[in-house]
């Protein structure tokens, strides 16, 4: 057995699963004050480091400036999506509502591949040397960077939702719209800005990940990823998001583990997290951290 | 200021109510023209029967009709001279008009004070802080209770709501049954609450309750509201003394008629419904 491998891979798998952990917080950040399931959460991340890329070779600018650009183009591209497309839909049943999601994930999704090519390109490189040596392991910078960003994002989640008045206000339409609109409080304007902030961090994944496999329709697929972490952690609980996607990081790295040394099935690693959510659907389909009332979808 | 006649006719109404119609989901109508008048600054009470029509009457003055599929069809609702009926709560909520929706809808999985703050949302001045110390003036006992605000007694989750209201700043509160559910002794304490809000803040208050005798020593008029119409209104000394309340809403009238069989005014009462 190799344990320099197996630590290495349980590494990797903490800090691809922080990522994890970012990305379904997005989606639950959607579930939970709009009751819509995402499935285009993973054209967020496509469209956000297509966006980063075109910023940095095309236009040619530098990081820090092309970087903000695609969080503002983020944040308004959010705001219309709802506007335009979501916000006829409140009110009908939650069947049509996924078929919508599902719609918007494959016309992105072509939309991406038409622009911009199937091929998968390379981000320009953003820091200077590849990988550091940490206590004799092996870590890309842009991976720690990733986890230093995930960290930030979900201390920033925590005080957005204690202390923010608009993440008051998103708490309190999530536990009951009526009362939240008899405190005055705007449903659309929490609705838009649901939509707005999980496009947003969702980009910044997008492009964190592009850094270090480069841009590719593949990205998307991450999106898919999100259900095992969300259905294990419960669709809507915050915290359970994160816990999640640290365990469907690490389980599918220990997957690809077991798989290279003993079992040789192949690519273990994409499909492990989805064996693991057939079994816990079957044993806790409230999630651990679910609320038990909700909806199945 | 320091008149003791109470003439409504000269006051100052701040909202008033012209002859509505509700309908819900286009078909079941629930109002069949009310119409009411609540002066600046005083305690109005509209009283009646479970199913008359109360709460509806407020979610069409708040706009929480809205969000359950009910209409004004008819009439108008002016609040401070402008037509506010089918508006959207929260432009209604801006506007300075705020309801304590029944069952004491706090939001159970926040703490108290998170809960005060969102009756704040629609405000951007600075005084949020000292708000919250005043509703703790009101009520004492909310600020020992650090947990969720889904633990607090049914009578702390009442008191809650009524702080919350206090927290937006509004010139209007309207209060759907804030006696549901609590014991005798806290239904007084938070009526006495209520009255000193009242007084204090100078916030203009419709009351609706099926408690009759504690609304009517609380407010200064009464409406009597049956199958979506006012049966009945006057000054509260008024109603407080009429046969039919006495009757019917305050458990009392003559002693020695104990069975309907006897009663007189029943062929009144089923006149009104």
């Amino acid at each position: 057995m190799n344990f320099e491998l197996l630590i290495q891979l349980i590494v990797n798998g903490l800090i691809v699963g922080t990522l994890y952990g970012v990305v379904a917080m997005c989606f639950v950040l959607i579930y939970k004050s709009t009751r819509v399931v995402n499935f285009a959460q993973g054209e967020f991340l496509l469209i956000g480091a297509w966006t980063c890329w075109a910023m940095l070779v095309k236009f040619e600018l530098p990081f820090y400036v092309g970087f903000p650009l695609t969080l503002v183009f983020m944040l308004v591209f959010g705001i219309v999506l709802q506007v335009v497309v979501l916000r006829p839909m409140i009110g009908e049943p939650i069947i049509s509502v996924i078929m919508v999601t599902i719609g918007l994930s494959m016309f992105f999704q072509a939309l991406v591949a038409w622009i911009f090519g199937g091929y998968t390109k390379a981000f320009p490189t953003v820091f200077e040397t590849a990988s550091v040596n940490i206590a004799g392991l092996q870590i890309e910078t842009a991976y720690l960077m990733s986890m230093v960003v995930s960290l930030v994002i979900m201390i920033g989640f925590y005080f957005f939702f204690k202390y923010s008045r608009m993440g008051l206000a998103m708490r309190a339409t999530a536990f009951n719209q009526q009362i939240a609109q008899s405190l005055g409080i705007s449903v659309k304007h929490v609705f838009a800005a649901a939509w707005a902030i999980s496009a947003v961090v969702s980009a910044l994944a997008g492009v964190v990940i592009g850094m270090v496999n480069g841009v590719s329709s593949a990205l998307s697929f991450i999106g898919i990823k999100v259900f095992p972490v969300v259905i294990l952690g419960g669709l809507d609980s915050i915290v359970g998001s994160i816990v999640g996607g640290l365990m469907i990081g690490v389980l599918e790295n220990l997957a690809e583990f077991f798989d290279s040394q003993w079992l040789h099935f192949g690519n273990m690693y994409n499909i492990a997290p989805f064996y693991a959510l057939v079994i816990i659907l079957m044993i806790k389909p409230y999630g651990l951290f679910g609320t038990k009332d909700i909806e199945r979808i | 200021m320091g008149d003791a006649v109470q003439n409504t006719e000269t006051r100052e109404s701040i909202l008033s109510i012209n002859n509505i119609e509700v309908v819900y989901d286009e078909v079941i109508l629930v109002l069949r023209g009310i119409s009411l008048e609540v002066p600046k600054g005083e305690i109005v009470t509209l009283l009646g029967p479970n199913g008359a029509g109360k709460s509806t009457t407020l979610k069409a003055v708040s706009g929480l009709l809205k969000t359950e599929d009910g209409e004004v069809t008819k009439g108008s609702i002016m609040f401070k001279g402008e037509a506010i009926s089918n508006r959207d709560p929260d432009d209604i909520v801006r506007r300075g008009i705020f309801q304590v929706m029944e069952g004491r809808r706090i939001i159970e999985d926040m703490t108290v004070v998170e809960n005060l703050r969102l009756g704040a949302y629609t405000r951007r001045d600075r005084g949020i802080r000292d708000d919250i110390d005043r509703v703790f003036n009101y009520f004492p006992r909310l600020k020992e209770r650090t947990g969720l605000a889904g633990y607090l007694s049914g009578g702390e989750q009442q008191m809650l709501a009524i702080g919350r209201a206090v927290m937006a700043r509004p010139e209007m509160i309207l209060l759907d049954e804030p006696s549901m559910g609590l014991s005798p002794l806290l239904v007084k304490e938070v009526f006495g609450i209520i009255r000193n809000i009242n007084q204090e803040q100078g916030i203009t208050m419709l009351l609706v309750e099926q408690n009759a005798n504690m609304a009517l020593h609380c407010a200064s008029y009464g409406y009597v509201m049956e199958s979506g119409k006012i049966a009945l209104d006057g000054t509260s000394e008024e109603l407080l003394n009429n046969e039919d309340m006495k009757e019917f809403y305050l458990s009392g009238g003559d002693k020695d008629r104990k069975s309907f069989k006897n009663l007189k005014s029943y062929k009144r009462r089923k006149r009104w419904m």
